[in-house]
């Protein structure tokens, strides 16, 4: 028996109950969610994949690697993440009652550091020594960098050049850290070519490297094993909204790139039938303009980075490159646990436009002293809309599964604080607070004014 | 010659090791492709692995990622790929297909081994796809009669080589080497071992690839594997002097494999 398992019996949810209870929606032998997951990847990497698999299926039964995941995530995390009510923006949703979830106030400010955790920890006992990671917007990599300098481990990210210019603050985190950031500069050189070039290391180096995969896509085991060390969001939630509303929410707003934290909180209301459960994808400049990454929505089922999933592609297979303002969404595949959810019509996926994810930043920073990450502000957008459909009666709990810290230069840009060749760190300080502006793509002052007439 | 397994026999009955050369369908045109893979054959390359080009090539380094990105950028489409093996066919060549398997998968795994067997095409290498989830491409490769070469690789389990091998027509494709393509010194001493743990398994064939690029090296692992696979030396020949220096690298390495073949 865990150790874990007392700590249940007396109603307090711990990281290691993701981990040590079968989920109930398990994928076959071969990883595979329905016709989705499995193993689409050379050789080469199978028997690294199989002792991953056997390391993990062995650490998730033994109590020392399970009292040692929760003591991480009391002491360094800071779990429980904390439920917020957020009445001044529920006025924006039609009055339907929203609940935050708040996976941004974990250490390295967003929910990246419940796989990681788990991941280094079973690193170390595979014995192996180096870690190797990709990251889009840097919380992965920052996440990842962290845990490798808490355990020793030398750390290499793979970030696409695009990427690390437009999130130089993480790259500047994960050296500070002590990892050693590459710049990828092939393909698209963003989250998909980071991807492959973690492979092609992983390849190489597999007797002495584990790849932290950072979200539920990739070869199996890492879609069920990252999303079980996820699943602590949604089974924390479940008992806070209960305690808190004395029922189940309404629905679930979640924001899905590969989808590592919408599965983290829809995993505890699987079997809840009455509760909806909403992924949102980036819509980027709409999904009629062919610039966004709603894979869910506009895709097709393919094989991409080790699992059969949906993906964007063009009409011969070859991967289309997807867009979005966040660069955590900005990826043209999924998760393949998603992609039976979405043809069993157990969860649905929406599209949410760059404009009206930032619209929804504005919002939370003004209305609840908030700054979510944009990827976040997608969920939170979601969220809104949800609301004015559902009615007053409704209860929404809306994943915020990062901060934004890292996005306040982006959001400057697009509120107009700063000119766009401009970075916040860098400009004048006077002149953001005096206003200074040139044609913003939205209006901060004016936050809420597209939604219900502000209130607040 | 109208399969792998007679190509392969008769470079035995001749008492040396096949030679295998790889170069993209498409680059740096369709038809300097075309050229391209005549020069490979007429230099004396057995069999010719026509590569498919695609977006996310994880199994490739940087010579081949390359090649492959210049002949999408150029507008390759994936159908012209059997206009390129249909036209070295008629040259007189012996054309499988190299693939990573999404292509294949959007086409139609069905419809591409038919149109492929339609084109004279002999089989399909298929770098990403292992046995495990080549349920579809089993059924279609028997259905039209092409070979199926997987691969196996040092990192592989003796129970792994076994179902591979087993899952496997043609040839086996070893990898020499942990690790992605692209011309290496040194290549040998893994080669070895992973040819030695797979021969108890099959009768097929062996093929020895990634990292081979000149004579001497084609020589020594000719004296224990099959075959030897050339691809981005081939590449590297293509950007350096187009199809006569392709045909003089070809000619180098045939002179290689027939120096170090292996005792019958």
């Amino acid at each position: 028996m865990s150790t874990s398992t007392g700590s249940h019996a007396s109603g307090r949810i711990t990281a290691s109950q993701g981990i040590d209870t079968p989920s109930g929606h398990e994928p076959d032998e071969g990883g595979h969610f329905g016709p989705y997951g499995g193993r689409w990847v050379p050789e080469a990497l199978v028997a690294a994949l199989d002792e991953l698999e056997t390391a993990y299926e062995k650490a998730r039964h033994d109590p020392e690697f399970l009292t040692e995941l929760d003591r991480l995530h009391r002491d360094y995390t800071g779990r429980p993440s904390p439920l917020t009510d957020v009445p001044k923006l529920s006025r924006h949703a039609g009055g339907a009652r929203i609940l935050l979830k708040r996976e941004d106030l974990n250490h390295t400010g967003s929910h990246k550091i419940n796989n990681v955790l788990g991941q280094a920890l079973l690193t170390k006992r595979m014995g192996k020594k180096r870690v190797i990671a990709e990251t889009g917007a840097g919380q992965h990599g920052v996440a990842t960098a962290t845990a490798c300098a808490l355990m020793d481990l030398e750390c290499v990210i793979y970030m696409g050049e695009v990427d690390t210019r437009r999130q130089a603050l993480n790259v500047a985190r994960m050296r500070l850290l002590g990892a050693t950031v590459i710049p990828v500069k092939t393909g698209s050189r963003t989250l998909k070519d980071a991807i492959n070039e973690a492979l092609r290391d992983w390849v190489t180096n597999v007797d002495t490297t584990h790849y932290l995969l950072g979200t539920v896509a990739g070869p199996h085991p890492f879609p069920q094993m990252v999303r079980d060390f996820h699943r602590v969001i949604g089974l924390e939630a479940r008992a806070q909204v209960r305690e808190r509303t004395g029922r189940l929410p309404t629905a679930i707003a979640a924001c899905v790139g590969g989808g590592s934290n919408a599965i983290g909180i829809f995993h505890a209301f699987l079997d809840d039938p009455g509760v909806r459960l909403v992924g949102f994808e980036p819509g980027g400049d709409g999904v009629e303009t062919g610039r966004h990454g709603a894979t869910l929505t506009e895709g097709s089922p393919g094989a991409l980075h080790g699992a059969f999933s949906y993906l964007l592609q063009d009409e011969d297979g070859q991967t289309s490159e997807s867009y979005s303002i966040s660069a955590g969404l900005d990826y043209p595949g999924v998760g393949p646990e998603h992609a039976l959810l979405k043809d069993v019509g157990r969860a649905e996926y929406q599209p949410v436009t760059d404009a009206e994810a930032m619209d929804a930043f504005a919002l939370l920073c003004r209305t609840e002293g908030i700054i979510p990450a944009i990827e976040s502000a997608h969920a939170v957008a979601g969220a809104l809309r949800l609301g004015k459909e559902l009615g007053p009666d409704a209860i929404i709990l809306v994943n915020l599964s990062g901060r934004g810290d890292k996005d306040v230069d982006t959001a400057a840009k697009w509120f107009g604080m700063i000119g766009s060749d401009e970075s916040a760190e860098s400009a004048d300080g006077t002149a953001i607070a005096e206003g200074a502006v040139t044609e913003p793509a939205g209006s901060f002052a004016d936050a809420g004014s597209k939604t219900e007439g502000i209130q607040a | 010659m109208r399969s792998v397994a007679e190509v392969f026999a008769r470079c035995r009955a001749e008492g040396r090791g096949a030679l295998v050369g790889y170069l993209p369908a498409g680059y740096p045109t369709v038809d300097g492709s075309v050229e391209l893979l005549t020069a490979m054959v007429e230099g004396g390359c057995d069999l010719v692995e026509v590569g498919i080009p695609y977006s996310d090539p994880v199994m490739d380094g940087p010579t081949i990622q390359a090649a492959a990105g210049r002949a999408l950028a150029a507008g390759f489409r994936l159908r012209q790929v059997f206009d390129v093996v249909a036209r070295v066919t008629a040259a007189g060549g012996n054309c499988v297909v190299m693939t990573y398997f999404n292509p294949v998968l959007k086409y139609g795994v069905e419809r591409f081994a038919a149109d492929l067997a339609a084109a004279g095409g002999l089989g399909v290498i298929t770098p990403d796809l292992i046995p495990d989830e080549a349920g579809q491409w089993l059924a279609a490769s028997d259905e039209h009669g092409l070979d199926r070469i997987f691969l196996v690789a040092p990192s592989s389990t003796e129970e792994r080589i076994a179902s591979t091998t087993a899952a496997s027509s043609g040839f086996v494709y070893a990898t020499s080497i942990m690790g992605v393509t692209g011309a290496r010194d040194s290549v040998a001493s893994a080669a070895g071992e992973i040819v030695a743990r797979t021969r108890p398994h099959t009768s097929l064939p062996i093929g020895v690839g990634l990292g081979v690029r000149n004579a001497d090296q084609a020589a020594e692992i000719a004296g224990f594997a099959d075959g030897v696979i050339v691809g981005s030396a081939f590449v590297d020949a293509a950007e350096r002097g187009g199809p006569d220096a392709v045909r003089a690298l070809a000619r180098d390495l045939a002179q290689g494999v027939a120096r170090g073949a292996r005792p019958a």
